[in-house]
């Protein structure tokens, strides 16, 4: 089934043309990983699905779960199912994590949360992402740590439970073990409903996780698409005989 | 339910401003003359010792300048303001004396249900005077006055003689001065040694009467080894002529005494604020200031604190909102006049649609006040560039022995903060209302809770409409 399709996308950050006819077909089920060189369009490809007010789209179409979301909003987006993990999430002084969620899954599902599920299931998905309990009470990302920001993203994954999770370069500045933990979050997540699209520069958060398709995106262009091997040739040779 | 709740407080919240009676006053004069004056003091069947009291302010009030800073006030007119409205009542102890039009505005502003569950005593001041006043029994047992000012003047006249205008001259700005020449209403508190008021006291001053001023004195002595929790609201309905508030606070905080003063200042748009309040702290003694300023055209407030006795404190949490067609002038003064003596100030700012916040600080640390610590940190947001916020620290420091620091933060909501909540499925108008609740949440956290959220209420509502 399919999830995203996106048709010949072109976009720009600011002024600066980035996306330059970009095509990508996601079906339900599946795991893609986008690598690519510094600047090709990787973040950019990220937070134009979201319509970040910071980038905007030339001409093309993104088509979720069968509809087009060309003219949403950020949040009806969000609404839809999108998921986006930040590569630096903001801090937001004075919002709980744990008041953010429940506002956040309201806003999603559209219905009061129910306190003491949510909690438990907060506590125990804290637990398995090896996150201090204390953490929820805190202010958003206010003074996290690296690693534990990244953690704190992939909480919001399972607390959200979107249909699309995106990860831009969840894994970039990670330990080893804070990497297997992210990859044991996507794994928590993963279904034959939903998707995952990880964009990386690194393997490591691969190993552990059964990946459909590797697409190598170069200057705002998908250039070579193909399986879980073409990641560990790029992790091996580099990009130069795509650019 | 939750949301039904909150659209229930918008509501009261919105009827403060919508609740307008009628000819509700028995005698009003307007304009500020001799003649005002002594029809003022003869009304209130003073001594004559107030009366010669008022004449001298007023002459003060001639004499004295304008601000030469600030905000503009030259739309300010004496002779048209009303100086004082007695409205149709004498002060009452129940409140079902007090008249029913009277009675529903307090009702819907939630003061006697707060009385009821959260205060240990009540005053509610209508136009000039104050029309209920309350305590409970087991404190005034304990020695605890708390009572309206002008039963002060004729019950404890040693009591209020011995501090009354002893913490603010008459010569110390135009307004003061204005204040003393018309001053009505207002609360008196005093604590004995020794006594602790662990709920806290409340007055409330509602201003009804179109084009009229508001001039209570509230004057509050905590005696030695005492506490106190003392609430300060203000509200009024919207005209489209300008009302003055030109209150006066004299606060005394003796040796090893406890004050906390907070204040959720929440008049109308057509309001000019321009209040003066002020403490003096003896040894080992403390105050703490928590003000959230929301409403008026144009506010001039800069409570001050003068550490007049070795290891005093202050402590200064303070929040201002301005939107469209409002110019906040806020901040603070403190004196260290003692060895020991410290302070913290933590003060946000909040500024949209055009609205200017100012907040100045002005610390002076006199020779005496060694090992004195003083932080400072003031943060402001702005929620669009029409906006504007200032910031203006005047520090004094005159020893070397001193620990100082000053941080001063001023931005603009962040787009990528937005964006990032709203990629989480929250809308924009929520995303920015969280930001500017989160922003303000240390103050929030320093509030009782109905005062919390009563400004968490506000916020949405000044937000409201803003947004689209």
């Amino acid at each position: 089934m399919n999830l995203l399709t996106i048709k010949n996308l072109y976009a720009n950050a600011g002024e600066k043309e980035i996306l330059k006819g970009l095509n990508l077909e996601i079906n339900k089920g599946e795991i893609h990983v986008i690598m690519g060189p510094n600047g090709a369009g990787k973040s950019t490809l990220a937070n134009i699905i979201l319509d970040n007010p910071q980038y905007n789209v030339i001409k093309g179409n993104i088509e979720f779960d069968g509809e087009n979301i060309n003219k949403l909003k950020t949040d009806e987006r969000a609404k839809k199912g999108i998921f986006m993990s930040f590569q630096t999430p903001e801090e937001v002084p004075g919002i709980s994590v744990t008041n953010f969620l429940k506002t956040a899954q309201s806003s999603r599902t559209g219905e009061p949360v129910k306190i003491f599920k949510f909690k438990k299931e907060l506590e125990e998905n804290m637990k398995k992402l090896d996150m201090n309990p204390s953490y929820s009470t805190r202010d958003l990302n206010v003074g996290f740590s690296g690693g534990e920001k990244k953690k704190n993203e992939i909480l919001q994954m399972l607390t959200l439970n979107p249909k699309l999770a995106i990860l831009d370069e969840t894994d970039s500045g990670l330990d080893v073990d804070a990497i297997r933990t992210v990859s044991k979050g996507i794994n928590m997540y993963k279904n034959d409903d939903n998707a995952v699209l990880i964009i990386t520069h690194s393997t490591k958060i691969l190993n552990d996780l059964k990946v459909d398709k590797v697409h190598i995106l170069v200057d705002g262009k998908i250039v070579k698409t193909g399986d879980a091997n073409l990641a560990e040739q790029i992790e091996e040779e580099g990009y130069a005989k795509y650019i | 339910m939750k949301a039904d709740l909150t659209k229930y407080e918008n509501n009261k919240i919105k009827n403060i401003y919508n609740i307008k009676n009628h000819e509700n006053y028995s005698y009003k004069t307007i304009g500020l003359t001799e003649d005002v004056i002594k029809d003022i003091s003869k009304k209130k069947n003073e001594s004559s010792w107030v009366l010669e009291l008022r004449l001298m302010a007023l002459k003060k009030f001639y004499e004295l300048q304008m601000p030469t800073w600030g905000p503009d006030l030259s739309e300010l007119d004496m002779s048209q303001i009303a100086t004082y409205v007695k409205p149709k009542t004498n002060m009452q102890r129940t409140w079902d004396d007090v008249p029913d039009e009277i009675k529903s505005t307090f009702d819907a502003l939630g003061i006697p249900e707060a009385e009821k569950t959260s205060l240990a005593g009540v005053g509610a001041q209508y136009d000039s005077e104050i029309v209920y006043h309350s305590i409970k029994d087991e404190l005034v047992k304990q020695g605890v006055i708390y009572t309206d000012f002008d039963e002060a003047v004729k019950k404890y006249p040693d009591l209020v003689k011995q501090y009354f205008m002893k913490c603010v001259p008459v010569t110390d700005h135009k307004f003061v001065a204005l204040h003393y020449a018309v001053w009505s209403g207002g609360s008196f508190v005093y604590v004995p040694k020794g006594v602790n008021v662990d709920i806290p006291l409340q007055s409330y001053f509602r201003l009804n009467a179109p084009g009229a001023g508001q001039f209570e004195h509230t004057l509050i002595i905590v005696d030695e080894g005492a506490s106190l929790q003392f609430i300060e609201g203000c509200s009024a309905p919207k005209y489209n002529e300008i009302n003055l508030h030109a209150g006066c606070v004299e606060l005394f905080v003796k040796e090893n005494a406890f004050l906390r003063y907070s204040t959720i200042e929440n008049w109308s748009k057509n309001m000019m604020n321009l209040n003066t309040k002020r403490v003096i702290v003896s040894e080992n003694g403390k105050i703490e200031w928590v003000t959230g300023s929301f409403g008026s055209k144009i506010s001039m407030l800069y409570p001050m604190s003068v550490l007049n006795g070795k290891n005093a404190k202050c402590e200064f949490t303070g929040i201002s909102f301005a939107g469209r067609g409002q110019n906040l002038d806020t901040g603070l003064k403190i004196v260290h006049n003692a060895q020991n003596t410290s302070s913290v100030v933590d003060s946000k700012s909040i500024s949209k649609d055009g609205g200017v916040c100012t907040f100045r600080s002005n610390v002076l640390i006199k020779p005496k006040a060694k090992h004195s610590k003083l932080t400072v940190d003031c943060e402001s947001l702005m929620l669009d560039s029409e906006s504007r916020s200032d910031t203006i620290p005047t520090n004094t420091i005159e020893t070397d022995d001193v620990q100082y620091s000053h941080e001063a933060k001023i931005g603009k909501i962040s787009d990528e903060a937005i964006f990032y909540l709203m990629s989480r499925g929250i809308s924009e108008a929520e995303a920015k209302a969280m930001i500017v609740r989160g922003f303000a949440n240390p103050i929030s956290k320093a509030l009782p809770l109905e005062y919390a959220v009563e400004m968490n209420n506000l916020i949405n509502i000044e937000l409201e409409g803003s947004i689209g």
